[in-house]
Parts: C-alpha cells; structure tokens; sequence
C-alpha cells in the first residue's frame, strides 16, 4: 500500500515538475494574497499585532484551495481519476499518494512565503525554525487531509469550483485557527514554548481525525 | 404520516404552551436578572442543534457504507433542522450576551466552534440543492466531518478560558430552575422528532415522485 | 487503525488539557447559577425588549419552517397526483 501511494505521489511529482504551473500560479497567487492584505491593513507602515501570522495562514488556506482546484481540474480533464480507481490498487492508498502530493506544494510555497511575510511584516518568523516548521507542516496536512477529500469528491459534481470553498472552509477553520495562534505566539518577543506545543499537540490530533475520517470514506465516496 | 404523529403534536403544543409560565415562575439569577430566562429556550434548543448534527451525521455514515435511501432522507431532514435550531442558538445567544457580557458577539471557543458547525449544516444544504449528480454521498461526506465538531462544541467551553458558562451550571441549578429548564427540554426534545418525522415525510413524498417519473419514462 | 487513532488521540488529550490559552481582562466564567434571592435586593434590570425577541424569534421560526414544510408537501402532493392520473389515464 505504501508503495502505491509512492507511485501516485512520484506521478503527480513529475507530471508537475514538467511544466511546474500549479506550482508557479499557486506561488503567484499566494503572493498576491499577502500584498493584498498588507496593502489592506497596514497602516502608517506597521501592520496590526498578529497580523503576520494571520496573513501567512490566509495565502495558505487560498493559495491551497487554489491549488487542489487545479490539481483535480487537471485530473478530470485527463479522467485520470477514473483509470487510477480502477486499477487494482487500494482505494486508501491513493488518497494518500494525492495528498502527500498537495502538501509537497504547499510547503514549496511556504518557503516562499515565509521569507516573504517575515520580510514584509518585520516578523521574525525565523527564529525558531523547528517549531514554525512543525506548526506548518501540522496546519498544512489538516487543510489538505481535508482539501483532497473534497476535491476528489467534487471532480464530478456541478459547481465544483464553488463548492470546494463553501465545504472545506467551515471544517477547517480549527486548523487554521490553531495555526494562527500556534505562529502568532512563536512571533511574541518571549516566546511561550508550553503554549505552542499546546497549539501544535491539537493540529496534531485534528490532523489524526481528518486523516482517519478520510481514509474511511475515500472508497465509498468515490465509488458510484 | 404515522398514528402518533398528531396526538404527540398536541401534547407537544400544550407544553409549549405551559412552559411561558414555569419560566416566569423560576428565580431570577443575581447578576443577570430578566434577561438570563433566555437560557431556558437558549439552552434546550443548543442540545438539539448538536443532536441534530449526530443524527445527520450517524445517518449519514449509515447511508454512505449501507446505501440505504432511507438514512438518506434521514440525514437530510436532520441537517435541515440543524441549521434550524442553530439558528436559534446563535439569535437567542447574543441577545442574551449584549445585556450580559455588553457585546453582540465574542470570537471565543464555543460561540466560533458552534458557527463553524452551522455553516457546515448549511454548506450540506447547498451541496444537495446545487451539487448535481451524486450530491448526497459529497453531503454525506461532509456531515461526518460536522459531526467530529459536535464533541469539540460541548467541551471547549471546560478547557478553554471563554466568556461562556460551563457546563457544570446545568447540574448545579436550583430545583426551580432546573424545572423549568428540563421542561423545555423536553417540550425542544419533542418538537425536534416532530419536525424530523415531518421533514422525512416530505423526503418520502419526493422520492415517490421520482419513482413515478422514472416509471413514466418506460 | 481504530486502535491507532484512539491510542494518539489518548496520547495527545493531556497535552491538549494541561496548557490554558492566557486571556486578559476577561470576567470570570460562570461556573453556576445563583438564584436573586440569595443576594441583596437588585433592581430588575430592563432587559425585557430582548427576552421578548428572542421568545419571539423562537416562535416565528418554528412556524415559518411548519410553514415552509407543508408548502413543498402540498406542492409534492400535487405533482404526484397529477402523475398518478396521468399514468391512470394512459393504463
């Protein structure tokens, strides 16, 4: 099963290494997202308290809807999806394999806008690498848990485009309110390391629920 | 429509009817005074939002790993009702909280986490009124994921520092209050599978007339 | 896989539980209800225009969905009446 999922995974990986258009629009948007915000709430040159952090989140979570649109869009039209269900490869595994796949675009992104929002807010976003990493990659595999579902599940509804946002934004909002709050307080000038591993611990135990509610509803969500 | 439908509506009724006065008898509460007997429908009508996302959510998995049509309509009435008595809950909530805490709405743990469930109930209803083919099991995906919220709404208020008041004020009520409180739980209880049994039917009625379109088109 | 989740679930609770997230210049939350009499005589205070609209709202909504519920049944109803004679008509 592992190794089915490495192969959708290595799939996706070079088909998007080809042309890298997902990968570019996606950082492009994401980008844009962030100036937008600043140009929004910045005022007199400094942005609000926590402001950073929740701008960071925001291009995450638009920039990733954007993303799994796409991803799933590319899929219909090829009716990939269709030939990767019925190959005698188990249904689990290929969720996985596309999700692995969304979260590696994602965290390329947010190597960017990282950087980015720090440079921006004058936040310093870098100071502890390991935590922020763990708050990202957290945050980032409980949007795309989610994310993947609904995506694979919407490839042949109507109004796909609209519906992604109206059914993945309501159930992650804890996600991305933990990840606010878990990199808004490793940008305190004394960071409270008790409360960040607090934050980190739920996006943790959110991701063990999507994942798993995932998992078991992948076949008869995909199924006719 | 079953034979205990309209004797149960009656009584249903006739306590609704009653529990105008069992609130107006129960005490005032010291800080709050008049305004804290919204509790007495605030709360009731909280309990069976949440049930009703369980009920939509148990149905739900049942219809997506059974297929059954039945849990179907099942699911589908109960998230129609929870968007209903959600409603509820997130009106009567900060009228209550603007003479009480001074503000219309505060952005802690159990006002967020139960707007974030009602809107799921309603991205269901959207998904089934405009999702198109194979809509229903789209939905009834998503009400599985609303319903792991359920749990996370009752709690967070026990954990989290937040403006709300925990659950530990429903077992610690004076008798008076806990009359009337219970009363109108169960005059809420009641109504809910009233309602429920109604929104089936209509479900039923509707899966009638498709039945009846495919056999026209034979 | 069941056992999996709920082992992680279990691992991670006290970490959830122990941490608090700091709040300032909260009142303090209620733990119970204290009835009026157990205090010094208060004024009661005028907050009888929103009790009345939140009973209200109550009300209005349930009957609006009773309303509502028994407009599609009656639109249904008909439909499948008409349905009904028409395929009569054609037996």
């Amino acid at each position: 099963m592992i190794r089915t999922a490495w192969l959708v995974l290595k799939k996706d990986l070079t088909v998007e290494v080809r042309s890298l258009e997902i990968a570019y629009t996606t950082l492009f948007f994401a980008v844009s997202c962030v100036l937008f915000f600043a140009f929004a709430l910045v005022k007199e040159g400094k942005a609000p308290e926590d402001g950073a952090a929740g701008i960071l989140w925001i291009a995450i979570a638009f920039g990733g809807t954007l993303a799994l649109g796409r991803t799933f869009e590319r899929e219909r039209q090829s009716e990939t999806l269709r030939a990767l269900l019925m190959a005698p490869a188990a249904r689990p595994a290929i969720y996985v394999g596309k999700l692995l796949g969304i979260v590696a675009l994602l965290v390329a992104t947010e190597m960017v806008l990282v950087p980015l929002v720090g440079f921006l807010f004058q936040a310093p976003l870098l100071s502890h690498p390991f935590w922020l990493g763990a708050v990202l990659l957290s945050g980032t595999i409980g949007f795309a848990a989610v994310g993947t579902l609904f995506s694979a599940m919407l490839v042949r509804a109507r109004s796909r485009d609209v519906l992604l946002p109206v059914l993945l934004y309501p159930i992650t909002v804890p996600v991305i309110i933990a990840g606010v709050r878990a990199t808004a307080a490793l940008l305190q000038p004394d960071v409270e390391l008790a409360l960040v591993r607090f934050w980190v611990a739920l996006l943790i135990a959110l991701d063990v629920v999507f994942v798993t509610l995932a998992l078991w509803t992948f076949e008869p969500l995909m199924t006719d | 429509m079953p034979k205990w439908f309209v004797p149960l509506a009656a009584v249903t009724a006739l306590m609704f009817a009653a529990s105008p006065f069992l609130i107006a008898n129960a005490p005032y509460e010291a800080t709050m005074g008049l305004v804290q007997k919204i509790f007495y429908y605030h709360l009731p009508s909280a309990w069976v939002f949440l049930l009703s996302a369980i009920v939509c959510g148990i149905a739900s998995a049942r219809f997506l790993f059974g297929g059954s049509p039945r849990q179907d309509r099942l699911a589908y009435a109960a998230a129609e009702l929870t968007v209903l008595f959600g409603a509820i809950v997130l009106v009567t909530g900060p009228l209550w909280a603007r003479k009480a805490w001074g503000v219309w709405w505060q952005w802690d743990v159990r006002l967020t986490s139960s707007l974030m469930g009602w809107m799921v109930a309603w991205a269901y209803l959207l998904v089934r009124k405009y999702g198109g083919p194979g809509s229903d099991k789209l939905a009834a995906g998503l009400a599985l994921f609303g319903m792991a919220n359920v749990p996370f709404v009752y709690i967070s208020v026990n954990y989290w520092r937040t403006i709300h008041p925990a659950t530990s004020v429903v077992p610690t009520l004076p008798v008076d209050m806990g009359l009337a409180l219970w009363f109108a739980v169960a005059c809420f209880l009641l109504l809910f599978v009233l309602l429920l049994r109604l929104r089936v039917y209509l479900e039923e009625q509707r899966a009638r007339l498709d039945a009846l379109y495919l056999s026209l088109d034979e | 896989m069941r056992a999996l989740v709920l082992l992680l679930l279990l691992a991670f609770s006290p970490s959830v539980t122990s941490a608090q997230q700091p709040e300032p210049q909260q009142p303090k939350q209620t733990d119970e209800f204290v009835p009026i009499s157990q205090l010094p005589a208060q004024d009661q205070l005028p907050a009888a225009p929103l009790l009345v609209t939140a009973y209200a709202f109550v009300w209005v909504v349930f009957f609006a969905y009773v309303v509502s519920v028994g407009r599609r049944l009656t639109k249904v109803q008909h439909e499948v009446e008409r349905l009904e004679s028409d395929i009569a008509k054609r037996a």
